[in-house]
């Protein structure tokens, strides 16, 4: 569904990724593993139109998207969660849900059901329905950043890095909240540092190193595999 | 020195219906350079084509508030096309280019209105005639209907930005562009969209501000200042604090007024922008950031 | 150093020998970049001291802490783009020699001329020397950052993240590079890359959570069980 092919992106002269090819299919996990610096979120930004790929091709349900304007590649049904959340933190929490419910061709009744489902996946977001985004916790910021995403109904979410800075109760609710994505049917591209979140989330694992995958293999292998994690994402 | 407390709350008045006029060009800039870092210095330029406009509509009509209606809508159409053809090509470039931009196009449109409507000055003929009795004067009813007009003009641009499903698009898209548009609002359509409101409202302070004083070509560059002052003490971007310095500004300019002469009062208003930079350059009326 | 409520760096003690080669590691938030910035001016530390060679330099201003023997170079390229890769370096190493002097011409100081020279052979430019900096490479241009900061004359040199964007083989040569330079220096350097720091630090320091997390030699890090676990599980 979502392809990579040989990406190449610079930031100005800095060469991030160096041929990257990744590929997600409908409705898998697929976990994008690797240290700090390596080019793991330029390669979500990349997908979502924020930067260019120099070279390369990004084809998503077999149309070129690389270098598409972000809100054609929102329409597309490519949802992104980014690594600092960016909640708009002067709007209500409603109101942030709004930006993603607000699209053309969604029926009141539809918007109503959108709201429920994701108030009921997180009570939290639904007490705190009126506050501004900024007086949100971390954690809480990270809900709605991923509720906010859901509103799009997207195809798949790139999420960045969830559970940075987020305590260990929190994870296992980031680990419950993909699954449930999962059951849904959301295909998920999950950027992550943290190893057993990701090998125990996702059908299929990249490892990356200096701007190219330099590995790939279904978690299930990965999670016995420690030597390879061990090269790769530890010291 | 005792001022009489009646010049004091007549002054109070003036300031207040200034600063409603001010506050109506004020916020369609700071609303602007909010959404897309533009500092458009032909701001005044287009309050002065309103006021043409009008003054025009006025004279094949005779009717004030058609004019007034007209004008809005011309302007914001002008706007909107000036913003498509000239800035939005420039987006992403160095500010610089779009400051000298704004101000190429604020010559070009000078020298058209001069073109248009030749060099003496219009006068519009005020829809309502009358004056009321205050203290010693006799205050013209006009004066307060521009006020509560300009008033109900932003009340309405308040309520479309806060309830709005639009408003919400404006308002997330001043916060961060980027995540915005990652949301599948389309950005650059917002862009042009409320540069054509900052046009409409400033196309309309325009033709109220026609019968308070004559029309000519050069009156936008006193608009453009005023407006700019505003809009930094006020907080760039920041809606409700442009409406708040609009009226300081200009009860201060009123208030001086009493002491010099009026065209000497502007400099308490550039006192106050100096000050606000030296001291709170984020804006007087925004929050103490965190 | 503390910025409001946020403990950035929160009682880090570090000593670095003369003449020895450091990294400093850690994750994202560990409070690199911020211990980074105290060391070298950028930032005033809300409390502590930095003692080089005896003196306390916290929160000296960068181009005080540029005389007192400190250089450093950026994560983000900072080059004179519209000048030569020579007039990059020659500026720097004026700041040190003839800093005040306006009115000779530039040409005119043959010793800083040599001494530029000299700095650009080190970091494997010298045959560049007449290229215009926007001209270079990004692996070149990195070096040349680094070249201008030993153009300065340091004792100490702090490097942050000098392999950012490069491709393998860039960051092989810079880490060559910054092997030759080593001899006569005292070297810190931020940075990533596993395999730039395995492979140039004697002692390596992980920061986590703005503390000191672990000290030792490269082997004596690897086989830390915390270490590895704050990497492989944040």
């Amino acid at each position: 569904m979502l392809v990579l092919d040989n990406v190449h992106t610079y930031y100005g002269k800095s060469h991030i990724l160096h041929g990257v090819s990744i590929e997600v299919r409908a409705g898998e996990v697929v976990g994008l593993l690797g240290r700090n610096g390596v080019g793991k979120s330029t390669t979500l930004k990349t997908v979502m139109g924020l930067v260019r790929p120099a070279e390369g091709h990004v084809t998503f349900e077999g149309r070129e998207i690389g270098g598409m304007a972000s809100h054609h590649v929102a329409h597309l049904g490519i949802a992104w969660v980014p690594e600092d959340r960016r909640i708009f933190k002067l709007l209500s929490v409603m109101e942030n849900l709004r930006t993603g419910l607000d699209r053309a061709g969604v029926t009141d009744a539809k918007k109503k059901d959108l709201l429920d489902k994701v108030y009921a996946s997180f009570p939290v977001l639904a007490e705190r329905r009126g506050q501004a985004g900024g007086t949100l916790s971390g954690g809480e910021q990270q809900m709605l950043a991923i509720a906010r995403a859901m509103m799009l109904e997207p195809k798949i979410i790139l999420l960045d890095e969830p559970t940075e800075g987020l305590m260990p109760r929190m994870v296992s609710q980031i680990h419950e909240i993909i699954d449930v994505l999962h059951r849904d049917g959301v295909a998920i591209l999950l950027v992550e540092q943290n190893v057993p979140l990701t090998l125990e989330a996702s059908d299929r694992v990249y490892i990356m190193e200096k701007g190219v995958v330099r590995h790939h293999a279904p978690a299930a292998d990965l999670r016995a595999n420690h030597a390879v994690i061990h090269q790769y994402l530890g010291v | 020195m005792g001022l009489p407390l009646e010049q004091i709350l007549i002054q109070t008045i003036n300031g207040l219906v200034n600063g409603m006029i001010l506050a109506l060009v004020a916020s369609g800039l700071t609303l602007i350079f909010g959404i897309m870092d533009v500092v458009n210095f032909a701001h005044g330029e287009l309050v002065m084509l309103g006021a043409f406009t009008g003054a025009t509509t006025i004279a094949i009509t005779g009717n004030f508030w058609l004019a007034l209606v007209a004008a809005t809508l011309v302007i914001a159409m002008f706007g909107a096309i000036l913003q498509i053809s000239t800035l939005r090509p420039l987006i992403g470039r160095d500010p610089l280019t779009t400051i000298l931009a704004t101000f190429g196009i604020s010559l070009v449109l000078q020298k058209y209105a001069l073109w248009q409507w030749g060099p003496s000055a219009r006068k519009l003929q005020e829809p309502i005639t009358g004056q009321f009795s205050l203290f010693y004067l006799q205050y013209p009813w006009y004066r307060i209907a521009t006020a509560v007009l300009s008033a109900a003009i932003i009340g309405a641009l308040y309520l479309f930005l806060k309830y709005g499903k639009y408003g919400i698009w404006i308002r997330a898209a001043i916060q961060d562009r980027v995540m915005a548009q990652a949301m599948g609002i389309p950005v650059p359509l917002l862009h042009t969209a409320v540069f054509a409101i900052g046009a409409g409202m400033a196309a309309a302070s325009g033709v109220l501000f026609g019968p308070l004083a004559g029309v000519t070509q050069t009156i936008g560059a006193d608009f453009t200042i005023r407006a700019f002052i505003v809009v930094v003490v006020g907080g760039m971007g920041n809606l409700g604090g442009s409406i708040l310095a609009s009226i300081f500004i200009s009860l201060l300019e009123a208030y001086a007024s009493l002491i010099v002469s009026p065209a000497q009062a502007v400099i308490v208003s550039f006192v106050a922008l100096i000050l606000t930079l030296l001291f709170r350059p984020t804006g007087l009326f925004v929050p103490t950031p965190k | 150093m503390r910025f409001g409520g946020l403990t950035a760096v929160n009682n880090v003690s570090i000593a670095i020998e003369r003449g020895e080669i450091r990294a400093i590691i850690g994750q994202n938030g560990a409070g690199k970049s911020t211990f980074f910035n105290c060391l070298t001016g950028v930032l005033r530390p809300t409390a502590g001291r930095i003692i080089l060679n005896g003196e306390d330099i916290a929160g000296l201003p960068p181009n005080r802490v540029s005389h007192k023997g400190l250089a450093r170079s950026y994560q983000i390229t900072n080059i004179l783009p519209g000048a030569t890769v020579l007039e990059n370096v020659r500026v720097a190493a004026q700041s040190r020699h003839h800093a005040w002097n306006m009115l000779r011409h530039r040409y005119s100081f043959p010793d800083l001329i040599d001494r530029s020279r000299a700095v650009l052979e080190a970091v494997g430019l010298r045959a560049e020397e007449e290229e215009l900096a926007a001209n270079l490479s990004h692996g070149a241009q990195r070096n040349l950052e680094i070249g201008i900061a030993l153009a300065t004359e340091p004792q100490l040199l702090c490097l942050d993240e000098p392999t950012a964007g490069m491709s393998v083989s860039e960051t092989r040569s810079t880490v060559e590079l910054v092997r030759r330079i080593a001899k006569d220096l005292t070297i810190v350097i931020v940075e990533h890359d596993m395999e730039v720091v395995m492979g140039l630090a004697q002692t390596i320091t992980v920061l986590h959570y703005g503390e000191v997390l672990a000290e030792g030699t490269p082997a004596q890090i690897q086989a830390n069980p915390r270490v590895q676990e704050v990497y492989l599980k944040t």
